[in-house]
């Protein structure tokens, strides 16, 4: 299949639930965003999806993948400029020395002119800047042309400018390659102009539609079991959780909490 | 010209089988450890490669113990160390560093023992400086061919492991997604340490095996933002401080009253001489 359907996904690390009966899915050529505060089990999620945790229950199906992790720590004096990452994403499973190959030099350069990364193609990876690095893995994460593109929150330490800079070309590739993008933050803002679909993660459990359905005081107060304000200033929203909901147990809440919304 | 000649090359350094072997195998020992050195450096590994080196020393003490030639018994005791460094290291974050630490000293105690009894119960003296801080114009001849194929072993699990490693040593998250099994990586990459680090050992001595491993590798990084070709600089700056030392060393004895210096000294020295002034080029 292309794109990604979660299904009842439940996660548990070292014996403690992270994840309960999540489910959605992502069509070809949607961009999803994934919401949630710290802790709300978003790399989890990712990392099971990608295959690296295995599920407590429940299924994922999806197509071919890319990923782009979580704040990577690059090394400046790294000997690898950015042409070679995103050749490494071409086949940097592969074992022996890679030849000289007029095709697999212009598949990398059409890659960099798609994120708009020539301009620093030469430089050592780690001595560009959060949005230039972001971009590279970008590249280096679609060249194998997946149809399922992760993201885990790419946009956390970058400034606003390099922020919308990294989430218009998150757009356009989506639209015009028809891929499927599954993006985590912490923060909805920067995502609102492109997001087709949220799923809003409170305590390992998911609140899953389009913005307006999902971030809404009373689907967010359910989620959470807990009163939750919901506030929107300025085109930007702010979701305003009772201080006790985030200092109280998650074993306390489980007793609490309303089933889940589907 | 021929003075100048005669200055540097004291009478006969051309002509001498000892010195042949030695600029072979030192040679050979610092290409394999710059290119190696690279992955090194850039996995963040100076420490385990530095332990490996002084756990090989109880190989190598033993080795001599045993009358077997001293690059098998280097050789045994580093893959040893190499392969239950990473099998109790990776499953916790910086356990690798504890694993490391724990191997090492129980290498090193090892190595105390080997080398008492060394000294103690067989005629041959100057083990523990042999085995520690190598004699390279001691190499007998037929080691040559062991550190060849010992050499070209290495050589052949950088090339085949190149992309993986590289990919890895980046992120091994990255890598994982791509496919790559970053703990097999990992054990692969060890084991090739492990070969390089045996055959610097028999040239420049365990301790100093790690000079060779991380000093023109870090250099080479200063110079080049190419993996490849930081790995050809660092072949390139440990083989010519290798040659050059093995000169300065051969020229000492005339320098010197009848002695002459250690290889590994002057060696060593170029190295470090290397890395100042690469590093105030670029300041």
């Amino acid at each position: 299949m292309s794109g990604l359907a979660v299904e009842r996904l439940s996660v548990a690390l070292g014996g403690r639930p992270i994840l309960r009966e999540v489910s959605f899915e992502v069509a070809p050529g949607q961009f999803v965003g994934l919401i949630g505060s710290n802790g709300a089990g978003k790399t989890t999620l990712l990392r099971t999806i990608l295959g690296f945790q295995a599920p407590a229950a429940g299924s994922v199906r999806r197509g071919s993948v890319g990923y782009v992790p979580q704040k990577i720590l690059l090394d400046p004096d790294l000997p690898v400029r950015a042409r070679d990452l995103v050749a490494l994403g071409l086949d940097g499973s592969r074992l022996g020395l890679p030849l000289p190959s007029a095709s697999r030099r212009r598949r990398v350069e059409e890659m960099l002119a798609a994120v708009d990364a020539l301009a620093f193609a030469d430089e050592r990876i780690g001595r560009l800047s959060g949005g230039q690095q972001q971009r590279v893995l970008i590249a280096h994460a679609l060249i194998r042309r997946p149809t399922l593109l992760l993201l885990d929150e790419p946009l956390a330490n970058l400034d606003l400018h390099s922020a919308a800079g990294v989430v218009t070309l998150l757009g356009r590739l989506c639209r015009e390659q028809g891929i499927a993008i599954l993006i985590s933050a912490h923060d909805m803002n920067p995502l609102l102009g492109v997001m087709d679909r949220i799923v809003y993660l409170a305590d390992g459990r998911a609140a899953v539609g389009t913005v307006d359905e999902v971030v809404r005081g009373d689907v967010l107060s359910e989620l959470y079991g807990h009163h939750v304000d919901v506030i929107r200033v300025h085109g930007r929203i702010l979701v305003v959780v009772a201080p006790a909901a985030e200092l109280a147990e998650p074993e306390q809440h489980a007793t609490l909490l309303p089933p889940a919304p589907r | 010209m021929s003075r100048l000649a005669g200055l540097l090359l004291a009478a006969g350094f051309l002509t001498s089988a000892p010195v042949h072997t030695a600029l072979l195998v030192g040679g050979g020992a610092a290409v394999i450890s710059g290119v190696v050195g690279v992955f090194t450096v850039i996995r963040g590994q100076a420490f385990a490669g530095h332990a490996l080196a002084d756990v090989s020393s109880a190989g190598g003490s033993l080795a001599f113990l045993l009358g077997v030639n001293p690059i098998l018994g280097f050789l045994g005791m580093a893959g040893a160390a190499a392969a239950g460094m990473e099998a109790v290291g990776v499953r916790r974050l910086r356990g690798r560093d504890l694993a490391t630490g724990v191997v090492l000293g129980a290498g090193l105690a090892l190595a105390a023992l080997f080398l008492y009894l060394d000294s103690t119960t067989t005629s041959t003296t100057g083990a523990a400086i042999t085995v520690m801080f190598g004699s390279m114009f001691a190499i007998p001849a037929a080691t040559g061919r062991l550190a060849a194929v010992v050499g070209g072993a290495a050589l052949a699990g950088v090339a085949l492991m190149y992309r993986p490693l590289l990919l890895a040593s980046v992120d091994a998250d990255l890598a994982a997604a791509q496919g790559v099994r970053v703990g097999g990586a990992g054990l692969m990459y060890a084991l090739v340490l492990a070969l390089s680090v045996a055959l610097s050992a028999v040239t420049v001595g365990a301790i100093l095996s790690t000079a060779l491993l991380i000093g023109p590798a870090a250099t080479a990084l200063r110079l080049s933002r190419r993996p490849g070709q930081a790995m050809l600089v660092a072949a390139a700056i440990g083989l010519a401080a290798t040659w050059l030392g093995i000169l300065l060393a051969y020229d000492s004895y005339v320098w010197t009253p009848g002695h002459g210096w250690p290889v590994s000294f002057f060696i060593v020295t170029l190295i470090m001489a290397a890395h100042l002034l690469a590093s105030r080029g670029r300041a």
